[in-house]
């Protein structure tokens, strides 16, 4: 009898030509896919994937945004009452599903971090098949989602994010954003801040430090700069901070009469209220009030800031309580869905995946390319915030921002925001090339 | 130079075998796609790295994701600033890594016990804050270090090698792309060459006199033998493999975040190779595969799912196991593993390779039938 010996050398040979047999079958269909696109629901299902944060700092944000796309894949595929489909126009969507198929979704938990975020988004489009990614509640996770997508040749339709660098510096052909910017934050607040405040304020910034931190803190800096003001320091605090004494006391003695908090989601209902408890604006300086402004504001936040945000200036993307026919419709939906008002964060989740989905319907194909000159110069009015562009040198969207201030005397506890003001559409366009960046091609990449 | 044994040699088989076919045993799991498969094998790497290191000399350190940080750090500069070249990335994080682990164990070192793992910790903890918002022109901080299209990549540059005409680059091997199952393949060829290597230290004499350190270290320095070289190569050694699972992170994903420094990711290579078993050599890759399941699949399913799952069920009945059951999935994960990670430290203190000879011998006890002696095995 033969006896089987295993040697070392034996063992390498056998190793390797399995891996080279195993490997083999993938080279081969990777060349047999070349003339089609990742994740073609032509031959399966038709699946969109909502990645957004359920654990970590912004839980609160990415949960209300989930419920969005919720509503919108019910509306998409014809149940409830249709909700934006019947203000949208121009609307291609008929409340049939997407191209006569039904559409399904997975969804993921982002944990407020990058790196599980990527992860979310692989699985979904490499295990489930996703045809479309969604959703992100922080910058951070919309570039990491975005470009990922970019190497897959899959449409990124982001969230709630609010950096310049989306669809600035780390813009994606792949990546659409709806939401605003910073920039056009600044831009839209500054001239209330002037009538409210004044022209000669000194302003401690207390920033989030990532990319949507930074350029809200450079872009609120130079509007505000250029109104006159004058910026005392800018402080950078580690996302997710509980306790903000610390970086509060300083501002005390700097001389500065305005605090500008640059933080969202936690850290925003963390750091207000503390401000508000070092009896920040029952201060006297420079023979003026103490003020806090917070230039980025949502209604969740403004609910867990509680008392603390009662006259409190700041931006938002979209208010439920707005008169136009598109908010209505999204308002009542939402409202008999889960028997509350919608959040500005929903409200984004769900107009991305309607446009996308609008914009395969038009394009006639899912193949991304074509999706991707739809919407891109898609010209839309009856998503609740106006007529609205979607540009094609920066897939940023164009349209009002409005200005809110918290409710001195609310009447429910979801009624938190007053709206102040409402900045046209072009006031807040910019030039694309103030932010560079470059968009790549649109010729998807094999997943 | 140490030869293995027959009996390592077919472990080793057994352990590419295993590893190579995951595309098919995976399938099932619903696990089965590149993007998870390769975080498995990269994660072995570090749980079988951390394990030279806690396994053998008993010392636990808890800043093991600093080197993790460092390798990928290192990595997407390499990307940057020399080629797309994946080989001289892993090298130079490898070497980099170990540098780093030669300065950062020279200190830790001096105490052992809680006072090194406090030290360690202590260490890595500054890393990450230090990668978080001091060091934001080298790492990026919160954002992570991403890749751009005009980085000057002096040697792609050199070589005449054409950046790609739009687009950013992709990383590469020897010119190919690296992306979906190749980028799993190079992973796990990498997973079993460090299973090899695992299993020459285990068998060595340096690893013996390593695990003389963990039963006694004071006895091995009275015999006149001098411990701190061995202990400061082990936590190098261990260093290196954390770099190069840095480095396989930023290969498949060219991103580097200052989120993998962070204590929670230490922690998760202790949980790692506690619940596979430590000191073994397959448990901390049966743990890592084991965590980064959960974290991947179980953090997925949703209520909907637990309801087409459940289906068959009477409709109330439906109800209330759905309510229960998904507090133990999404998001709430942690929950099922804090519970498993209780129970086989209380039960099976040797872990998951432990539990795997318990049934073995049970097993095979059963099946010797009644004749069998009630303490089949002699006493240790």
């Amino acid at each position: 009898m033969t006896k089987f010996r295993m040697t070392r050398r034996g063992i390498l040979k056998g190793a390797g030509a399995g891996l080279v047999t195993l490997g083999a079958p993938y080279v081969f269909t990777k060349g047999a896919w070349a003339e089609e696109f990742c994740n073609d629901p032509s031959k399966g299902r038709v699946v969109f994937g909502f990645n957004v944060p359920q654990t970590g700092s912004y839980t609160e944000e990415g949960l209300d945004q989930l419920k969005g796309y919720q509503l919108a894949v019910k509306h998409i595929n014809g149940e409830g009452d249709g909700g934006i489909l019947n203000t949208l126009k121009p609307v291609a969507l008929k409340g049939n599903g997407l191209l006569g198929r039904k559409v399904e979704y997975v969804t993921g938990d982002t944990q407020t971090n990058t790196d599980v975020a990527r992860d979310g988004a692989r699985r979904m489009i490499e295990r489930d098949g996703a045809i479309m990614v969604s959703g992100c509640v922080t910058s951070a996770e919309a570039i990491a989602q975005q470009s990922l997508c970019q190497e897959m040749g899959v449409i990124y339709m982001s969230g709630l994010t609010h950096s310049n660098d989306t669809t600035g510096k780390d813009k994606r052909r792949y990546g659409f954003r709806h939401f605003f910017n910073a920039y056009q934050s600044g831009v839209a607040i500054a001239p209330i801040l002037a009538q409210e405040y004044g022209t000669e304020r000194r302003a401690y910034h207390l920033t989030a430090d990532y990319t949507w931190g930074w350029t809200q803190e450079e872009s609120i800096k130079a509007a505000t700069e250029a109104l006159g003001w004058e910026t005392v320091a800018t402080v950078r605090t580690p996302l997710g901070l509980g306790d903000y004494s610390q970086y509060l006391t300083p501002v005390l003695n700097s001389g500065a009469d305005v605090l500008i908090l640059n933080h969202y989601g936690h850290d925003m209902v963390n750091s207000l209220p503390q401000a508000t408890q070092f009896g920040l604006r029952d201060r006297q300086a420079n023979g003026k009030n103490f003020e806090i402004i917070v230039p980025m504001f949502s209604e969740l936040m403004a609910v867990g800031a509680g008392d603390a945000v009662k006259g409190i200036i700041g931006t938002s993307n979209w208010h439920w309580a707005l008169e136009d026919e598109g908010t209505k419709a999204f308002t009542k939906s939402y409202g008999e869905e889960y028997g509350a008002p919608p959040s500005q964060s929903s409200h984004t989740g769900y107009v991305q995946a309607i446009l996308y989905a609008d914009a395969v319907e038009r394009a006639g194909t899912f193949y991304p390319p074509e999706v991707i000159k739809a919407l891109e110069g898609f010209e839309f009015d009856g998503a609740g915030n106006g007529p609205t562009l979607y540009r094609d040198s920066d897939h940023q969207c164009f349209k009002e921002v409005l200005v809110v201030r918290g409710n001195e005397n609310p009447s429910s506890k979801f009624d938190v925001l007053n709206v102040i003001g409402k900045t046209p559409r072009d006031k807040v366009t910019y030039d694309p090339s103030i932010f560079g960046g470059e968009l790549g091609p649109y010729e998807p990449n094999q997943c | 130079m140490v030869s293995l044994s027959r009996t390592d040699l077919s472990k080793l088989a057994i352990f590419a075998a295993i590893v190579l076919t995951m595309p098919i045993w995976l399938a099932p799991f619903g696990a089965a796609y590149p993007g998870l498969m390769q975080k498995f094998a990269i994660y072995a790497i570090f749980a079988i790295g951390f394990n030279i290191l806690f396994g053998l000399t008993g010392y636990l350190s808890f800043g093991h994701a600093a080197f993790l940080g460092v390798g990928s750090y290192t990595t997407v500069w390499s990307f940057k600033l020399l080629t797309m070249d994946i080989l001289p990335a892993m090298a130079l994080a490898v070497v980099v890594t170990g540098i780093f682990a030669l300065v950062i164990g020279y200190f830790c070192l001096r105490r052992t016990g809680i006072y090194f793992s406090i030290l360690t910790l202590a260490f890595a903890q500054m890393c990450y804050s230090l990668a978080y918002s001091v060091l934001t022109p080298i790492t990026n901080g919160e954002t992570g270090l991403l890749l751009a299209k005009n980085d000057p990549r002096v040697l792609d540059a050199l070589f005449g090698a054409s950046a790609s005409t739009d687009g950013l680059p992709h990383p590469t091997l020897l010119g190919g792309s690296i992306s979906g199952y190749t980028g799993f393949y190079i992973c796990a060829v990498l997973l079993i060459v460090s299973f090899y290597i695992s299993q020459l230290i285990f068998r060595s004499p340096f690893g013996l006199a390593l695990r003389g350190i963990k039963s006694n270290q004071t006895r091995m320095s009275y015999t006149g033998f001098n411990t701190k070289p061995y202990t400061l190569a082990a936590f190098v050694i261990s260093g290196m493999f954390a770099g190069l699972a840095g480095a396989l992170l930023s290969v498949t994903d060219p991103l580097a975040g200052a989120e993998r420094m962070k204590w929670t990711e230490s922690g998760n290579v202790v949980l790692m190779t506690i619940l596979g078993g430590v000191g073994t050599l397959y448990g901390p890759v049966v743990g890592a595969w084991l965590i980064k399941y959960f974290e991947n699949i179980f953090s997925a399913i949703n209520t909907n799912i637990l309801h087409s799952f459940l289906s068959f069920l009477p409709d109330g009945l439906e109800q209330v196991v759905v309510a229960v059951l998904s507090k133990f999935v999404g998001e709430g994960w942690h929950l099922t593993l804090g519970l498993l990670f209780v129970l086989i430290v209380v039960f099976l203190p040797g872990g998951l390779v432990e539990g795997s000879q318990r049934l073995a011998r049970w097993l095979t006890g059963r099946l010797k039938g009644s004749g069998a002696q009630p303490h089949p095995h002699p006493a240790e």
